[in-house]
């Protein structure tokens, strides 16, 4: 696939999840766009149940039914992908786009040895020869930094710890060489000292390899040092996206000035995400106009009616009426300290 | 890995003792056995000297002991009903009874694990529903009822099959077998049918759920994210992950279709040894009742090794880790 200089390798345009349910569809992902350009990492955060894994898991067209797509497109290297059959999706899985999940614990089948994983996923995608696919197997174990690869291949899982068990399952996810990886918060259930270690790893083989990452975490600060641009999410849209230090330095929406609040270090204290005051509604209560405006030190009159789209605001783009001429109309709370930046 | 079968092996010979307690007290507390060996009319003294002889006057330790040695041999004696060697009457029916329970263990273990394959990776398919509602009456009907069900059907209504009996059999030495006979074959339908219906639903039900409940986990989730075919993950994957409940519960109803084929091979006048172990009930024939209880105790021993061993086999969870020997 040769992408066309300036075309971005992932496109997603006005994306809704939905899950019907006996009280109502609930709509989980709300028109969210966004784009990641080839080699670029693109940091997700929000709180947990603002979207960010149902946006993934939509992307490599894994939802769970009865969640499904209700709308918009999803391109991969100008290539529809949102409406291809089971199968014509299966083989880009794993081959273009690769995926990283939570628990390494766990994403292992425990009673085929890391080896015979490795293989069948290789030969699944690549036209090789059992032999060559192990000697590519043992050569993608060395390069995720796994000691004695010729040895440990032959072992299950379970003889891993799960820092490396995390290894190999991102040895898989880089089998097929794919363009893409989706690691959705993929050191949350590792050992503080071992998530330095992990990202570093991610970060350093997607460098070498080229390959684009969509980064979900909860931890700002892996983002601050990983990413390249930022996504904030807030209750199934996307609040603010912009280059990371952009986004951390100056934060736009008020829910991501919020959040800046408190960035831990990459493998320091996992700190809370979220300082402000009250809790993401969920998905039954999100209240009219601006979904954060229940928790928003800035909120006005427009804000509990109309709902804002992603507006122009520096040079991120953010999801709030501050930075629409006609502003947010006559304030609901009285100020409190106000982030400079949102004066801007 | 051989401590742990070193384990089990003594675990089953302490079960086997005390089966074997429990089949020698048989003797000792369903009437005197002296009374089932001669007749009314003999003396008193007469009596004592056979006592001695045969040994009814030493301490209890002492005759257990002597009972299960000869036991280990082959020797529970003679059956008091037939006068013949305990060993010889139910050796002429074990093969009876072993070809309907393998052939009713297979119809269980092939249709069930294929049936709870196909409801646990389609629940909503409509043969999944039908499936399903056929095993709950599979379940629910007592072994006899299907068995006079369908006899009722297939013998007295269309008259296709054989209602009891064995049919034709050819012996092999010792062994009779219905297998290379068309009587034999058709004579084994009906009473294996019955015999496995109740164990098929079982095994189809708990595949179906344990698929279920692998089709959720990560490791699938994961094996889909990387593009792996559907074949390679309901197969490899998922369903090698079902086996090791399966192997359970499996094994243990290996032993209960063994157990069960008493009822099914009273309805079908089936010539094993269930039928001989309710005729040895009804004539108090001790020998041959307690040698049945030791034997259906050894084979209950013998499958649960084997699923121990199999369990290796699957798990290299319990291969690797010696702490833990057990599950
Ligand atoms: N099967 C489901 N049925 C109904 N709602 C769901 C289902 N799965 C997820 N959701 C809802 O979708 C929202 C987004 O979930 P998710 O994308 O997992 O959030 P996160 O940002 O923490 O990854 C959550 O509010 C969750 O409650
Ligand atoms: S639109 Fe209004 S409520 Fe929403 S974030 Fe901006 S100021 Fe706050
Ligand atoms: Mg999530």
């Amino acid at each position: 696939m040769n992408a066309i200089p300036n075309q971005p390798l992932l496109e997603v345009r006005n994306l809704r999840v939905e899950f019907p349910t006996r009280r109502g569809t609930l709509l989980a992902v709300d028109d969210v766009s966004f784009h990641i350009a080839p080699g670029e990492v693109l940091g997700v955060v929000g709180e947990s149940g603002a979207g960010k894994s149902l946006t993934g898991a939509a992307i490599i067209g894994l939802l769970e039914p009865p969640g499904r797509v209700a709308g918009g497109e999803i391109l991969l290297a100008g290539r529809r992908i949102d409406q291809l059959s089971y199968d014509e999706m299966r083989k880009v899985r794993g081959a273009q786009i690769g995926a990283i999940f939570q628990d390494p614990l766990t994403s292992l089948n425990p009673l085929y040895t890391v080896g015979r994983q490795l293989i069948e996923t290789i030969q699944t995608h690549v036209k090789l020869t059992a032999q060559q696919a192990r000697t590519r197997a043992i050569d993608l174990l060395k390069e995720v930094g796994i000691p004695a690869a010729e040895q440990r291949i032959d072992h299950y899982p379970h003889q891993f710890s799960g820092g490396m068990r995390q290894r190999v399952v991102i040895a898989l996810a880089l089998c097929a060489n794919p363009k893409l990886i989706i690691a959705d918060e993929p050191t949350t259930a590792l050992d503080v000292s071992i998530q330095a270690q992990i990202i570093a790893l991610i970060k350093r083989l997607c460098r070498e390899h080229g390959t684009a990452v969509m980064l979900v975490t909860h931890d700002m600060g892996v983002i601050a040092e990983t990413a390249d641009r930022v996504a904030v999410m807030y209750a199934g849209r996307i609040a603010e996206i912009g280059p990371v230090r952009e986004v951390v330095k100056n934060a736009r929406h008020p829910y991501t000035s919020g959040l800046m609040g408190s960035i831990p270090s990459v493998g320091g204290e996992q700190g809370k995400l979220t300082q402000i005051e009250g809790s993401m509604p969920r998905l039954t209560e999100i209240p009219p106009g601006c979904a954060f405006n229940p928790r928003c030190p800035e909120a006005g009159e427009r804000c509990v009616v109309e709902r804002p789209d992603l507006l122009p605001a520096g040079r991120s783009s953010a999801a709030c009426w501050l930075y629409d001429a006609a502003g947010v109309g006559r304030k609901l709370r009285q100020p409190q300290t106000v982030p400079e930046a949102v004066n801007g | 890995m051989l401590a742990f079968i070193i384990r089990r092996l003594f675990q089953g010979i302490i079960v086997m003792l005390a089966v074997g307690l429990v089949a020698f007290s048989l003797f000792n507390f369903v009437g005197d056995p002296i009374n089932s060996l001669v007749g009314i009319d003999t003396p008193l003294d007469e009596r004592e000297k056979l006592r001695e002889q045969l040994g009814l006057n030493d301490p209890f330790p002492i005759q257990f002991g002597r009972f299960v040695l000869n036991g280990v041999q082959g020797n529970f004696g003679l059956s008091y009903r037939m006068s013949e060697p305990v060993m010889r009457v139910i050796g002429s029916r074990l093969p009876a009874t072993v070809e309907l329970s393998l052939v009713a263990a297979i119809i269980a273990l092939v249709l069930g694990v294929g049936m709870g394959v196909f409801t646990g990776l389609y629940p909503r398919a409509a043969l999944s529903r039908i499936f399903l509602t056929v095993s709950l009456i599979g379940v629910s009907l007592p072994t006899f009822l299907t068995g006079i069900l369908l006899i009722l059907v297939f013998a007295v209504w269309l008259g296709v099959l054989p209602s009891f009996g064995r049919g034709d059999v050819v012996s092999f030495g010792a062994w009779t077998s219905g297998f290379f006979t068309s009587t034999g074959l058709r004579a084994l339908i009906l009473p294996a049918v019955t015999l496995g219906l109740f164990q098929l639903t079982l095994i189809m039900r708990l595949v179906r759920s344990e698929m279920l409940e692998v089709m959720r986990t990560d490791y699938i989730k994961f094996a889909r994210a990387r593009g792996l075919t559907d074949r390679a993950i309901n197969f490899g994957h998922a369903l090698k992950n079902t086996l090791v409940p399966v192997i359970t519960i499996t094994g243990l109803q290996l032993g209960a279709i063994i157990a069960f084929s008493i009822i099914t091979e009273t309805v079908f006048s089936w010539p094993g040894m269930g039928q001989l172990f309710i005729q040895s009930v009804q004539s108090v024939d001790i020998p041959v009742m307690a040698t049945y209880l030791v034997l259906i105790a050894l084979f209950f021993v013998v499958i649960n090794l084997c699923v121990d061993l199999l369990y290796y086999a699957v798990d290299p969870r319990l291969r690797f880790d010696g702490s833990k020997g057990g599950h």
